[in-house]
């Protein structure tokens, strides 16, 4: 009975239909990953250093999500004197929408894609690059010298680690021939062996590529050892130092959305998406697995090492990642022609 | 080149290294006491503010109101007052109210002692919200404590425990900290 309704609405109205289901599905998902992202960071943080972490809020502080974002929501929206009204709301919505919208094109299991764009990896990026003006914007908007100090370390550390991120993209485009990340993942079917992170026969530096990836993206996500944008121990809390309320609470889940599609494109493009390592369970679990951790090891690196300097982040990119993933691309470009031609 | 590329090996070995002591860490027990759940026992010679001493015998306090704590006292926090009871041959201590408000811990009452009848108590949770709170009526806790000791066992109570008398404890307060610490005993979670 329900499932011949369901057939009637679905032929009566097919593609709205499916729109507004992906709408809602991707914001619920974000919502609540960047809710309780925050509980695995607060409770992966207490475990590396031997405490129990929330405790208080419901059964192992499963509530203390929703009592943070109350909280959040009764502070008032405070916009400081002398301040461009406009651009400060506007950055934390910038910061957000990316992510939003870049999701849309995540597969997340065989046929649990919102669109399939052949654009797809064009689209992430371009959409990835708005983040780094949503931090200026925040941090400029702001008339706080900590805030306009953040958003200069923001524009040279994203400028400097979107060129390794890119070149290595680009050595990936090469290696599986399309932007599209369904067709991406298709090429990867068949064991873990078959994944790109172990594509070594096209690629032979394809591990260390994955490497320069995830650690491009932790320094896109402004993520501990690369939290340049906030370090708080210097910059009180950077770019977002103003912010109050939701406002802040915007920048805050917008920062775990970030990681959340960073990981799942770093799932894509490396460990086969939804592919089944080993040939059991349905996909989208398997994606959930090495999403999540990827995730885990975000919170991992952040309570592991401290925070560098900004001369050794800079010198990271341009000495060591940027001539590494060159060389890459070099490598794999002359592997193809070569020997795959 | 190659003092570059040893660099490099050798830093990229130290943030494994790093990696995996955190991962150790993280499926280790947790070290950290629940402070409002469970608090820690404090050591026997924790000095927190004092308290009045039983005698084991007769579950009477030692104090004959001799005011020697009182005068040593630098901040004048402490009021003693005495009478001679009936067919007694010394004074006994009726009122010892400790102002806690002023009290500094010094702990010279407790060196002037002479009969050893105050001593540190090992009680520390001692936040409140209210002064009066702090004007402790350290006699009334003695008396309250014998009263109940005696109601509780007749037998076992006055000669019970000869070494360890019992630690004053007003009722509200958690069940874990006031009791007194035997020698030689560890907190619960003591981080290595």
């Amino acid at each position: 009975m329900i499932q011949s309704i369901w057939h009637f609405i679905l032929s009566l109205w097919p593609e709205p239909l499916r729109l507004v289901l992906f709408v809602v599905g991707i914001m619920s998902f974000v919502g609540l990953n960047a809710a309780y992202l925050v509980w695995v960071e607060r409770k992966g943080a207490a475990r590396f250093q031997r405490r129990p972490g929330p405790t208080e809020v419901g059964w192992a502080g499963l509530l203390q999500p929703i009592a943070d974002a109350a909280k959040l929501m009764s502070k008032q929206l405070i916009v400081p004197a002398g301040v461009d009204r406009t651009l400060f709301r506007i950055a934390p919505l910038l910061m957000m929408s990316p992510a939003l919208m870049s999701l849309a094109i995540i597969p997340f299991g065989e046929h649990l894609a919102a669109r399939s764009i052949n654009v797809g990896l064009l689209m992430i990026f371009a959409f990835g690059s708005i983040n780094v003006m949503a931090i200026m914007l925040g941090g400029w908007s702001s008339r706080n010298k900590y805030a306009i100090i953040s958003a200069a370390r923001v524009v040279s550390q994203n400028v400097a680690y979107e060129i390794p991120m890119l070149l290595v993209v680009i050595t990936m485009i090469m290696v599986t021939g399309t932007m599209n990340l369904s067709e991406i993942v298709l090429q990867q079917a068949g064991g873990f062996w078959h994944w790109n992170i172990f594509r070594v026969w096209v690629n032979p530096l394809a591990p260390v590529t994955f490497l320069i990836f995830y650690t491009c993206m932790l320094a896109e996500t402004n993520r501990a050892p690369f939290d340049m944008a906030e370090a708080e121990s210097e910059l009180v809390a950077g770019a977002y130092t103003e912010y109050s309320g939701m406002g802040f609470g915007v920048f805050f889940m917008a920062e775990y959305a970030n990681i959340l599609l960073g990981c799942a494109l770093a799932t894509v493009l490396f460990l086969g998406g939804w592919q089944s390592p080993i040939g059991i369970l349905p996909g989208v679990f398997w994606f959930l697995v090495k999403m999540y951790f990827l995730i885990f090891s975000v919170v991992w690196i952040r309570w592991t090492f401290p925070r560098t300097q900004f001369y050794g982040l800079l010198n990271l990119s341009w000495k060591i990642l940027i001539p590494v993933s060159l060389f890459t691309l070099i490598l794999s470009s002359a592997m193809m022609k070569l020997i795959h031609a | 080149m190659k003092k570059s590329l040893k660099e490099f090996a050798t830093g990229f070995n130290s943030l494994v290294t790093g990696m995996r002591i955190t991962l150790g860490q993280f499926f280790k027990p947790t070290v950290t006491v629940h402070y409002p759940h469970e608090s820690l026992k404090m050591p026997e010679r924790f000095r927190g503010h004092i308290e009045l001493v039983r005698d084991p015998e007769t579950g009477k306090a030692v104090c004959f109101a001799c005011k020697l704590c009182e005068r040593a006292c630098p901040s004048d926090c402490i009021t003693v007052e005495g009478a001679k009871l009936d067919g007694a041959k010394k004074k006994s201590v009726t009122h010892y109210v400790l102002d806690f408000t002023k009290c500094s811990l010094c702990g010279s009452c407790v060196e002037a002692c002479r009969d050893g009848a105050i001593r540190y108590s090992h009680e520390y949770n001692l936040a409140s919200t209210n002064k009066e709170d702090y004007i402790m009526d350290l006699f009334k806790r003695l008396e309250s404590e014998r009263l109940q000791d005696e109601s509780v066992g007749q037998a076992s109570a006055p000669a019970g425990l000869p070494g360890v008398p019992p630690g004053v404890s007003p009722p509200a307060d958690p069940p874990k900290a006031n009791q007194p610490a035997t020698p030689g005993a560890q907190p619960p979670a003591a981080p290595k």
